[in-house]
């Protein structure tokens, strides 16, 4: 009797542990969760990973990306939240997405340090020239995401400030905030220091979406902070976004970075409608929508809109 | 890979200034320091009240898997979103890790003690009694001390989880020498996030010796050898 | 079907992967701890180089483990199994030590009699020592599952699906909905573990049930 149950019980343990294993029932290896579109089946060969960088808005993107190609018959799954540029270029790279949506300034400065230009089509062209033969850019949309360095209403009072080049007589006082990877970045302490001679007594690295940038710098722990253009919390706390006159941070519009091999028209077309209908407008206003309810609904609501 | 994990902490560079090595070294230490501290304060009363009286072991024992299961990330982003817009200064920044830290180092001192005071020789309390002690007495004369080689070995579990997940809550600005790991992974600086964790392998097993040391020095030697197996 | 602004049906996924990369480490964890505290068990000259070096791979910090693997394996930055070598790693560093302390605990009269029967070292391994030393490493194991859970959820800070997503997502969007469901989840899924574990120990030493009863 004993020997049986005990047999039974090992049975047992190694069909719960298979079973757990296998989850929702598809390969628990291949990056299929959080897809709406697509079976779960995703077995590496023709779906296509979409990625996304550690901050809500990209998340958004990625989700307008991911609900425009369901709709246009491609088989789709998601990767997202991965981590800054550094992280899932390398993830791109290496294969684990295919495609994640970019902004053309920083992914060109990326590419290319020595890159130059700041407006536009200028950019987007010297873009398409940095890019090697396996990574390709679609259209770009007209959204621009910028990089902004911010500062309170009180401080910019105190200080009369209006632009980034203002703070060069206050910066050796004052504690700048921003992601960690901003230390080593041109966009980032590198190029303030450069281009505008800024010597900050501290930078203090902080998170990648805004969150505790908006509460460090309401808290006066940093002086200034590095919020993207389009986030809610520059209105909603009333703070001043620095100019930028000698264009550090060059035009961002947002555009699909996508590995080559995975382009077909049908993507190509379904992004590329996509870009078409994207504004720096609906963008900031979905980022608003973004704060209290599911980035998919959203996106589905304005792909559905299209 | 080990040759330039070497050159990066083998830099002096590295180890000076507000940021350097030794630097985030001490506030790591100063960090987990107050965070075992209040674990100790929560825990112990606890631990020695249950295991003295025997009451309430079973929500106890119950709990102390519960704590165990909570996922300490999930519990640094809720106290930072809840405590970030009300507080001040650096505190702003600190107090919420703290409070998780703190939280994670409560299991394993309260599973210490507790345990620590039932395994007590029946025979010592029965001895102790018998001399007249109060149950006060009772318990700092005759339990405690004999208790403690698991209250030790507790607290120096509750130490080493402090110091491995302080580094996680670089994640929302605390300093210590998680900001290299942190750091170092937005960067993309292998180098410096592998001697990150080095050093905070390293650090753990140092605070780990001093805590095994203080523990031969602490403890009564005529315990030593019937704890010994 | 949606709680506190979360997709239950994303946060199911999420919690099967995270089944998948907390529990396939337990269970390869337990297979190679078992010749692991055999060894430091029977091999006395062997007891603190096995005992230390699997308790000094608790000190490395989870976030770098994740990070440094993939140059160590040569794997995918974002491939999963970088999580599930890591946490199999864990598993070993905790069940290692308890294996060792359940064989020790088999008393040495029940050993001399299975020889005493005539079994060898490796039936008496399986057949007598091991079914004694269940309650033991099943408490281990308890252990190592419930802070296994914990401890995948890290790796949401270098992208790989898990409930541990749910904090990240959650945190940078400053919406506190999708960080409690994902600590509710994580909790749950621990419970149901541990749940797993308790009910095959029972019927893995039936004469436990016997002499309560």
């Amino acid at each position: 009797m004993i020997r049986r149950h005990r047999t039974t019980a090992l049975v047992a343990l190694a069909a719960a542990l298979t079973l757990s294993a296998c989850g929702g029932g598809g390969d628990p290896l291949a990056e299929d969760e959080g897809s709406q579109e697509g079976d779960s089946t995703g077995d590496g060969g023709q779906s296509l990973v979409i990625g996304s960088a550690n901050f809500p808005e990209n998340v958004l993107l990625a989700e307008i990306y991911a609900a425009a190609l369901g709709d246009a018959g491609v088989e789709v799954s998601t990767n997202l939240n991965i981590g800054n540029r550094e992280a899932y270029m390398a993830g791109l790279e290496d294969g684990s997405i295919d495609l994640i949506p970019e902004y053309t300034g920083n992914l060109t400065l990326y590419l290319n340090e020595a890159a130059e230009a700041t407006e536009s089509d200028a950019v987007y062209a010297e873009l398409q020239e940095a890019l090697p033969d396996n990574l390709t850019v679609l259209e770009m949309a007209e959204a621009e995401d910028k990089d902004s360095v911010v500062v309170t209403a009180e401080t910019a009072e105190e200080f009369d400030l209006a632009s980034i080049a203002d703070l060069a007589p206050h910066a050796p006082n004052m504690v700048l905030g921003g992601p960690p990877e901003w230390r080593d970045r041109f966009t980032g302490v590198p190029g303030l220091q450069e281009v505008y001679g800024l010597e900050f007594s501290e930078f203090k690295p902080l998170d990648a979406g805004s969150t505790l940038t908006v509460q460090a710098l309401l808290n006066g722990q940093i002086d200034a902070g590095n919020i993207f253009s389009t986030d809610p919390a520059i209105v909603e706390n009333d703070f001043v976004a620095l100019e930028d006159p000698e264009s550090l941070f060059a035009a961002q519009n947002v555009v699909p970075l996508i590995a080559t091999d995975a382009v077909t028209p049908e993507v190509e077309e379904a992004l590329n409608t996509v870009s078409a209908g994207l504004t720096t407008e609906n963008l900031t206003e979905m980022m608003v929508q973004v704060q209290d309810s599911d980035p998919a609904d959203v996106a589905r609501e304005f792909v559905d809109a299209l | 890979m080990i040759a330039t994990i070497w050159a990066w902490l083998s830099d002096p560079t590295n180890w000076s200034g507000s940021g350097g090595i030794l630097a985030q070294a001490l506030e790591h230490l100063r960090l987990s320091g107050i965070a075992l501290l209040a674990a100790a304060l929560v825990a112990v009363p606890i631990g020695l009240y249950v295991g003295h009286t025997g009451r309430g072991r079973v929500v106890l024992v119950n709990a102390v898997s519960a704590f165990r299961a909570i996922p300490s990330l999930g519990v640094l982003f809720i106290a930072a979103l809840l405590l970030l817009p009300r507080l001040r200064g650096d505190l702003a920044f600190e107090l919420p890790s703290l409070i998780v830290l703190a939280t994670l180092g409560i299991p394993p001192i309260l599973s210490g003690v507790y345990a620590g005071i039932g395994q007590v020789d029946p025979a010592a309390r029965d001895a102790a009694r018998g001399m007249g002690m109060t149950s006060w007495q009772q318990l700092w004369q005759v339990e405690v001390p004999c208790a403690l080689p698991l209250i030790f070995s507790g607290l120096r579990s509750s130490m080493m989880q402090i110091i491995a997940t302080a580094t996680i809550a670089a994640v929302v600005g605390l300093g210590g020498l998680g900001r290299f790991l942190i750091d170092g992974q937005a960067n993309r600086a292998y180098d410096e996030m592998a001697g990150g964790a080095l050093l905070v392998a390293a650090l753990a097993l140092l605070i780990d010796l001093v805590g095994a040391l203080l523990q031969r020095f602490v403890v009564s030697p005529g315990l030593t050898p019937a704890t010994r197996r | 079907m949606t709680a506190l602004g979360t997709d239950l049906g994303e946060v199911a996924g999420f919690a099967a992967q995270h089944a998948y990369l907390a529990g396939v480490p337990l269970l390869l964890g337990l297979l190679i701890s078992l010749p692991l505290g055999w060894v430091a068990l029977r091999r006395r000259w062997l007891t603190p180089p096995v005992i230390v070096g699997t308790g000094l791979l608790y000190t490395i910090p989870s976030l770098a483990l994740f990070v440094l693997l993939p140059g160590i394996l040569g794997t995918q930055i974002l491939d999963p199994i970088n999580v599930v070598v890591a946490m199999t790693l864990y598993t070993i560093a905790l069940l290692t030590r308890t294996v060792a302390d359940g064989l020790g605990s088999v008393p040495d009269h029940v050993r001399q009699a299975a020889t005493a029967m005539g079994y060898g070292p490796l039936r008496r391994f399986w057949a007598v020592e091991l079914p004694m030393a269940v309650p033991v490493i099943s408490a281990g194991l308890r252990v190592a599952a419930v802070s296994n859970v914990s401890m995948v959820s890290v790796a949401a800070l270098i992208g790989v699906s898990q409930l541990g997503l749910l904090f990240t997502d959650g945190f940078s969007r400053s919406a506190m909905g999708p960080i409690v469901v994902g600590v509710l989840a994580c909790v749950l899924l621990a419970l149901l573990f541990d749940l797993l574990i308790l009910t095959l120990t029972r019927l893995l030493t039936p004469w436990l049930r016997a002499a309560r009863t």
